[in-house]
């Protein structure tokens, strides 16, 4: 329980970040739901941001590293705004042609 | 008029060239002249009456120059001619070619003779061409041809051709001038093949007619075989001298007939340098090679010119050999050879009595007047360069000729070939005149001749105009109907016949047949003097065709206008011609009549006789002998002694009589019948009536002969060629299969048909991972990234141990 009793480190934003991957990768992995899907690609993307955040931290190292990993956080968060947009209007699109939004029933493009 | 000497070539040159204005004018302009193309016959009409002009202006000018000399045709006179060359202009034109020292050019060679030719072609033209305006009329509509039928049996209709035949006649007029005035050989063959062509095309001009097409393609072919000779007599001049010009154009000796007969050699026939040289080029080569030093070139020819004489003359130690000498017996033979062809001499004589399917205006000016002269008078100007062994051969072939037309003309019922084998016959007396040395008795027979036999054939053409027939059986008593025609073809059958009186105030008077005729008989008489076995046998023949000549004439005026009309039908209908043919007609009677007459020198003006006089080729005034023949030609002045003169007059005068009273006999008073001497000589008329046979030998010989021999190229060609083709193409195709299924289809294309089939393959295996199913490709994502995780984990593990 040594990890529970010790100051907040490197090791718990990893464990966060961890635990925030596996839920979105699950997530994605067992969704039918188009939206489920898309939330689960936030928690795997809130999950990376998290480890960046944890490794730009002044605990991991003895010299600064600056504002690098934050700055990723920001940009990899802009990212995802777009990337939640342009998957929004297939998935818009998708119920308009399918009325559905299953992504089991996207398999027209299959081998 | 001597101002006007220098202009005399471009006169001439004029005269050449106006109807081949017309003949352009015509053929561009044609029936678009209007009046269904009637100007076409008035600008044929009225460029050949120009050059006519203009040929007899040249005529005054030459004449006020250069006086005729005294002809020796009168009494004892000796010749008085000096020994000088005649008179003569030649010129350069144009040059179409030039090689080193040797060129080909287009050139003039104006002489007395060819002003004489130029008169007599264009004043016949121009009658011709008159008479053509009326004979031709049925043209200017649309034509229905009872002789030419088509496939279901009815008679051809076909547009009128009336420009078209004035189109031809100009440039056949054209071309016939052309080869009076050129001045080199070339440029008469380039000539000698138009005529032909001309001619070709106006014995086809009813071309729809079977007959008329076979008979043009007949002239055409027999007359390819005289000019394949011509051909080789050119090639001998040209190899040998370098040359084709008759005059010293560039410099003088340089034309033929200097080299042949030099002016320092006083005229004689010599065998020239050139020949020698090249009959001598072993004997060259020999010296080239023998010599004990090396020679220069200029060395070489010095010693070749020291041996000339003696190679010419045989007398060069231990070779008798004239060296040359056949070479120019080669080239005279091939330019004759040419000749025989266009003059239909025996054995090419067979085209000349077919060619008169043509149009009746064209038998008269092309095939007896004009262009079947052209032979006789290209002997007549390369006589210079006969050696007295061709002009044998030339008096024997003309001498085979005038007995064989005469006999074919005795039994012939086509009025038109009664007169193309009087051609024939006529062209005969010609050559052989000029073969036995008669120079100017076989020149003035060719200008008699011109215009007592278009007279002829106009009268027939009148004829069969009247009564739509050419076959005398059916004619009989038209002279009640067209005086004019009958009277004046009588003049023309007593012209032909040679009728005239021996001695009328001490001149012989008659119509102009009688003086050249008489003039050829005396030189063959002659001509026994130094020849007795072939002088016998040409001066029997001369005189047996003269009685035969006037007994064919008469047979065939007596059957014609005398006598009960035997087709009541055609005689009602029969008419006098209109006047535009009975005009030209009584024109060329006149001239028929007074052309030859010697009384113009009462007046100043040059007789015949004395114009051709002036035109004798330099060197023929001496007696020839050949040295490889033994034979002797006698000059011409020989003939007309006396003692020849005497009985020979009264020879041909009794042969003519004889002949004319023969035919009086059998279709006159009808004494005897005709039909029974035809039955007690049935062989022979069979023979006569199939004209000897010629037609029939040469279809079986060579006709057939080449029609054989293309049969078996033609199987040699199937069997033998062909299957070898076959084989090799079979083979090919065989070698082919083969590399294509071994080569292509299992190397080439089975290797990329393998590579698409693996990636074939590879893509359909592939393509069962793409199932579309997100979520399983994001199972497949982690998996695979924890495999991985794991594998470099492991990795990195074992590398650390």
């Amino acid at each position: 329980m040594s990890f529970l009793c010790e100051p907040i480190g490197l090791s718990h934003y990893l464990t966060v970040g961890a635990f925030l991957f596996v839920t979105g990768v699950v997530c994605m992995a067992t969704k039918r739901n188009a939206l489920g899907i898309l939330m689960g690609i936030e928690l795997v993307l809130n999950g990376a941001i998290v480890n960046f955040v944890g490794f730009a931290s002044p605990y991991f190292r003895d010299e600064n590293l600056g504002l690098d990993g934050h700055m990723i956080a920001l940009f990899v968060i802009v990212m995802a705004a777009a990337e939640a947009a342009v998957a929004l209007a297939i998935a818009l699109n998708f119920y308009n042609n399918h009325a559905t939004i299953d992504v089991d029933r996207a398999d027209e493009l299959k081998g | 008029m001597e101002v006007f000497l220098p202009y005399l070539p471009s006169l001439l040159a004029t005269a050449v060239l106006l109807p081949l204005v017309s003949f352009c004018i015509i053929l561009l302009a044609g029936t678009r002249l209007g009046d269904r193309g009637k100007p076409a016959a008035w600008i044929a009409t009225s460029a050949i009456l120009a050059s006519t002009i203009l040929s007899f202006f040249s005529a005054g000018i030459w004449f006020a120059v250069h006086k005729t000399p005294v002809p020796h045709v009168v009494g004892d006179t000796h010749h008085v001619a000096e020994h000088h060359a005649p008179p003569v202009i030649t010129g350069h034109g144009y040059t179409l070619a030039s090689f080193a020292g040797a060129d080909v050019s287009i050139n003039y060679y104006v002489d007395a003779l060819t002003i004489l030719m130029f008169c007599m072609v264009t004043l016949i033209a121009t009658c011709i061409h008159f008479y053509s305006t009326g004979y031709m009329h049925e043209e200017l509509h649309g034509v229905v041809d009872d002789e030419a039928l088509l496939a279901n049996g009815e008679s051809l209709r076909r547009p009128g051709r009336y420009a078209r035949f004035f189109q031809a006649l100009s440039l056949f007029c054209f071309s016939m001038l052309g080869l009076v005035i050129s001045g080199n050989f070339l440029m008469t063959f380039v000539f000698w093949e138009l005529v032909g062509f001309c001619s070709w095309f106006l014995i086809g001009f009813y071309v729809e007619r079977p007959p008329a097409s076979t008979a043009a393609n007949k002239a055409f072919i027999v007359n390819r075989v005289g000019d394949f000779g011509m051909l080789i007599g050119l090639m001998a001049l040209w190899a040998s001298l370098g040359t084709f010009n008759f005059g010293d154009i560039h410099g003088s000796g340089t034309g033929l007939f200097a080299q042949m007969r030099s002016e320092e050699n006083h005229y004689e026939l010599k065998v020239p340098d050139g020949m020698v040289r090249l009959a001598a080029a072993n004997r060259i080569h020999e010296m080239a090679l023998n010599s004990a030093e090396p020679l220069s070139q200029e060395q070489l020819n010095a010693k070749v010119d020291a041996s000339l004489t003696a190679w010419r003359d045989g007398t060069s130690s231990g070779d008798t050999t004239k060296y040359g000498y056949s070479l120019l017996m080669i080239a005279g033979l091939g330019i004759f050879c040419g000749c025989v062809g266009k003059s239909a001499q025996f054995p090419l004589h067979v085209w000349l009595p077919d060619a008169m399917e043509g149009p009746t205006p064209v038998s008269a000016l092309v095939h007896s007047a004009t262009m079947v002269a052209a032979g006789v008078f290209l002997v007549a100007r390369s006589y210079p360069m006969f050696l007295p062994e061709v002009l044998l051969v030339v008096a024997c072939v003309g001498c085979i000729t005038l007995f064989l037309g005469a006999t074919i003309a005795l039994v012939s019922t086509d009025i038109k070939r009664v007169l193309a084998y009087s051609t024939v016959s006529q062209l005969g007396y010609m050559m052989l005149a000029l073969g036995v040395g008669g120079w100017a008795a076989g020149v003035m027979h060719l200008v008699t001749h011109a215009c007592f036999k278009s007279l002829l054939f106009l009268c027939s053409g009148s004829v069969i105009h009247a009564v739509h027939t050419n076959e005398m059986p059916q004619m009989g008593g038209l002279i009640r109907k067209m005086p004019w025609t009958g009277y004046t073809m009588l003049v023309g059958c007593l012209a032909i016949s040679g009728i005239g009186i021996p001695s009328i105030l001490g001149l012989p008077i008659g119509l102009s047949g009688y003086y050249s005729k008489d003039a050829i008989l005396e030189q063959a008489f002659s001509f026994r003097h130094f020849n007795p076995v072939w002088g016998t046998l040409f001066f029997g023949t001369a005189c047996g065709g003269a009685c035969l000549t006037a007994f064919y004439m008469f047979r065939m005026w007596y059957l014609t206008f005398l006598g009960e009309p035997r087709s009541p039908h055609k005689h009602e209908h029969a008419h006098e011609s209109p006047k535009a043919m009975v005009v030209p007609i009584v024109l060329l009677a006149v001239l028929a009549v007074v052309v030859a007459w010697p009384i113009y020198d009462w007046v100043g003006l040059p007789t015949l006789a004395r114009t051709i006089e002036q035109a004798r080729p330099a060197g023929i005034w001496q007696d020839m002998a050949g040295s490889h023949w033994n034979v002797t030609m006698p000059e011409e002045s020989k003939g007309h002694v006396s003692a020849v003169k005497g009985p020979v007059g009264l020879l041909a005068f009794g042969a003519a009589i004889s002949g004319i009273l023969l035919a009086s006999v059998f279709y006159l008073w009808k004494t005897l019948d005709p039909t029974d001497v035809r039955r007690s000589f049935d062989p022979l008329y069979r023979v006569l009536f199939n004209k000897w046979y010629f037609d029939e030998i040469y279809q079986a010989v060579f006709v057939r002969g080449t029609l054989a021999v293309a049969t078996c190229v033609a199987w040699f060609d199937r069997l033998v060629i062909d299957r070898l083709i076959d084989s090799v193409a079979w083979l090919t195709v065989g070698i082919a299969g083969l590399s294509d299924y071994w080569i292509d289809r299992r190397g080439v294309d089975g290797l990329v048909n393998w590579c698409s089939q693996q990636t074939y393959r590879l893509g359909s295996s592939l393509r069962a991972l793409q199932t579309g199913s997100l979520r399983q490709y994001v199972m497949l994502i982690v998996v695979s990234t924890v495999a991985l995780f794991l594998l470099l984990s492991f990795w990195t593990y074992s590398l650390a141990l």
